[in-house]
């Protein structure tokens, strides 16, 4: 269970501004029904630019609830160069601290006010969501821009911690790489890279086997498996591996261009330059 | 404490009185090992046989087919390790991506291992295509390991068949009965079933107590090695006050199995009809008919699941979700999604399991909090329109 503190319990069970402005002067969604928590925020400027008034509507759990809440009370009497200061971890520390894994209801609260900020901006009445950046996460639509702004602004060091605070890297896992390098680039840190070892110099034939299988199992399962697909690995003749495609993989017309560009890649680089991978004739 | 209302009791059950009474000396006078020469120790022995007795009857079996371990998941993991162990010529594994990650992270570990692994698909009501499994099934196959009874939606699966399927292809046949036994009538001695997994703390004894039914004649290593008990099939001094406790579960469970499809299934049938009826936006999940009496799964449309929890916890009563939000992972149950439930429901799933021990008045509560809990969840979220 959830360590939820009473503050954050008092704005889940009696939240305040909960509902929707009409005719607000900006609107900001974030977050959607896939991803299991969502939230829209309206708000109203007074004739001196300042936030009259700010409501929110969550899908969501307890922490999202409270951390929309909160805000909504946080941006009142602001003016949108104010608001657009706000962090999320201005959002935890009002709520008096959120449990590590509830970190991205904060930064979904601190998103939707952005967005909202800049619809007023570019005219208000619409909602629009505007993707910014490459996305890293499929899974969860979350782009490098975004993953970088939770490492600078809560100063992240893990790939861990990310997932904590904006999703990234929670579904398949496929990005947790591309994430570590994100960290690494920000954080200017030498991380030991916790991925397969660097190839011995000569392999026995078990030794190689076993490499090829992690590697199948650690590099390439789960990149096929985010598109309900699978891989079994049949036989090793010395540099020919050959491989089974299984779910979705098998009927897939791009197959062919994943067994080249992937599998044979991802093996040559973590096992033999040599290698080459060929699908089992049926 | 203020007062409990337990709807929770597929993720354990309350020990039940008869059952402490039954354990409480072995916690106390009659702390002796069994495997000690002493006359002190050595009594103990005949209490173990006891128990494997009194087990041996709830489910139809011989009780030297029964092996006592730590719980359900350790029975699990030794039945699927100690197969594969037992028969290295076979390499492939077949499962359904339902079970409980128990058995499903166990697959998955001896697939990363090199096994072959294939995962049976489920269909919206929760089962499996019987015609799939048997064509997955051949020669390669050391083990087939499907659940008897879902823990989430408590859609029981068709096992006899399915243990017929896979005898008559030559393969090993287990199933995670953790949530079945107690509540569905057993007879292993007429069954296929080769290996079954049973949890002490899912009927009313405590945690930390299991059996793994390996059937006469089937072929299996010993997972836990280093002593000589249970015949050397499971080492470690033997749990003696849990195992008495589930002998005394066992026989308690084997009296009372009957009320399991009257007065349970009555209370849940209470409950779950009105829940449907009276809140906005619920729907039952999995098949209505092939399910555990005492269970019911329902999604509430665009609200969520762990602030659904929250609010009945407030009311003191506890149930469970398969929402993303109350796992700590961030993707909801993979059991919701096998069956395709769509995400406006999957993240707003609650499980309601009930147990001889609850009442009518209970029911009658939940029935009166549940819609204020649901339409107020839904007046906050943005998409009920």
């Amino acid at each position: 269970m959830w360590d939820y503190n009473p503050k954050v319990m008092e704005y889940f069970l009696h939240p305040k501004n909960a509902g929707e402005i009409e005719n607000p002067d900006g609107v900001g969604e974030e977050g959607s029904l896939a991803c299991g928590d969502a939230l829209k925020l309206t708000f109203k400027l007074d004739k001196n630019g300042r936030i009259a008034n700010a409501k929110f509507k969550t899908f969501g759990c307890a922490s999202a609830i409270a951390s929309a809440s909160i805000m909504t009370e946080m941006v009142k009497g602001l003016t949108i160069e104010e608001a657009e200061k706000i962090t999320n971890k201005d959002i935890v520390d009002k709520l008096g601290g959120l449990p590590e894994q509830k970190m991205h209801c904060s930064v979904m609260g601190m998103g939707a006010l952005r967005v909202a900020i800049a619809n007023y901006r570019s005219g208000k009445g619409q909602p629009q969501k505007k993707i910014e950046g490459k996305i890293v996460c499929t899974c969860f639509g979350v782009t490098d821009r975004e993953i970088e702004r939770v490492i600078i602004e809560n100063e992240l060091d893990t790939v861990e911690q990310v997932t904590n605070y904006c999703k990234a890297g929670g579904g398949c896992g496929s990005c947790r790489g591309e994430i570590q390098q994100i960290i690494e680039r920000i954080r200017g840190k030498k991380t030991k890279k916790d991925e397969v070892q660097t190839k011995p110099k000569k392999l026995t034939n078990l030794q190689k086997i076993q490499l090829i299988q992690r590697t199948i199992g650690e590099q390439i399962r789960p990149l096929l498996k985010a598109d309900g697909g699978d891989i079994d690995l049949v036989d090793v003749e010395g540099s020919k591996v050959i491989v089974a495609f299984r779910g979705m993989c098998s009927r897939c017309p791009t197959a062919e261009f994943t067994l080249k560009d992937v599998i044979e890649a991802r093996l040559r680089e973590f096992v033999s330059s040599d290698i080459v991978v060929e699908e089992q004739s049926e | 404490m203020a007062k409990v209302i337990y709807f929770d009791n597929n993720a354990t059950t309350r020990v039940a009185d008869e059952v402490l009474e039954a354990m409480l000396p072995f916690l106390k006078d009659l702390y002796g090992n069994p495997s000690s020469m002493h006359t002190f120790g050595g009594q103990v022995e005949k209490y173990i046989r006891r128990s494997r007795e009194q087990i041996a009857i709830l489910i139809g079996c011989d009780s030297s087919e029964i092996i006592f371990t730590s719980g359900g998941t350790e029975s699990d993991n030794a039945a699927i390790k100690g197969v594969l162990a037992a028969l290295p010529e076979k390499r492939k594994i077949i499962t359904t991506r339902v079970e409980h990650p128990a058995v499903l992270a166990t697959c998955r570990q001896m697939q990363a291992a090199g096994y072959r692994l294939v995962e049976l698909g489920v269909d919206r009501d929760g089962q499996i295509d019987l015609e799939e499994l048997e064509s997955e099934v051949d020669d390669d196959t050391a083990i087939v390991t499907i659940m008897y009874a879902n823990n989430e939606t408590g859609v029981i699966f068709p096992i006899d068949k399915i243990a017929e399927i896979v005898r008559a292809k030559g393969a090993v046949f287990h199933t995670d009965a953790v949530q079945a036994v107690g509540k569905l009538a057993l007879n292993l001695d007429k069954s296929n079933i080769d290996l079954l997994s049973l949890s002490g703390h899912k009927l009313h004894a405590p945690k930390g107590i299991g059996v793994l039914y390996v059937k006469k004649g089937t072929r299996i290593s010993p997972f836990i090695i280093g002593g000589h008990q249970e015949k050397s099939r499971r080492a470690g001094t033997e749990n003696i006050a849990g195992i008495v406790a589930l002998g005394e579960a066992a026989e308690l469970a084997a009296k009372t199995i009957d009320r399991e499809n009257t007065k349970v299934k009555k209370l849940r049938d209470k409950l779950e009809d009105s829940i449907l009826e009276t809140c906005r936006g619920a729907m039952l999940n999995g098949g209505k008919i092939n399910r555990l009496p005492n269970t019911a799964n329902i999604s509430f449309e665009f609200i969520e699941g762990e602030a659904i929890l929250l609010s009945l916890d407030q009311f003191g009563i506890c149930a469970s979700s398969g929402s993303a939000c109350t796992s700590g992972s961030l993707e909801p149950s993979h059991v919701m999604r096998a069956m395709g439930v769509p995400f406006t429901a999957a993240h707003g799933s609650v499980r309601f399991s009930l147990s001889r021990y609850n009442t009518e008045q209970e029911v009658d509560f939940v029935i009166e909090k549940m819609p204020q809990i649901v339409s107020r969840l839904r007046e906050l979220s943005p998409f009920v329109k």
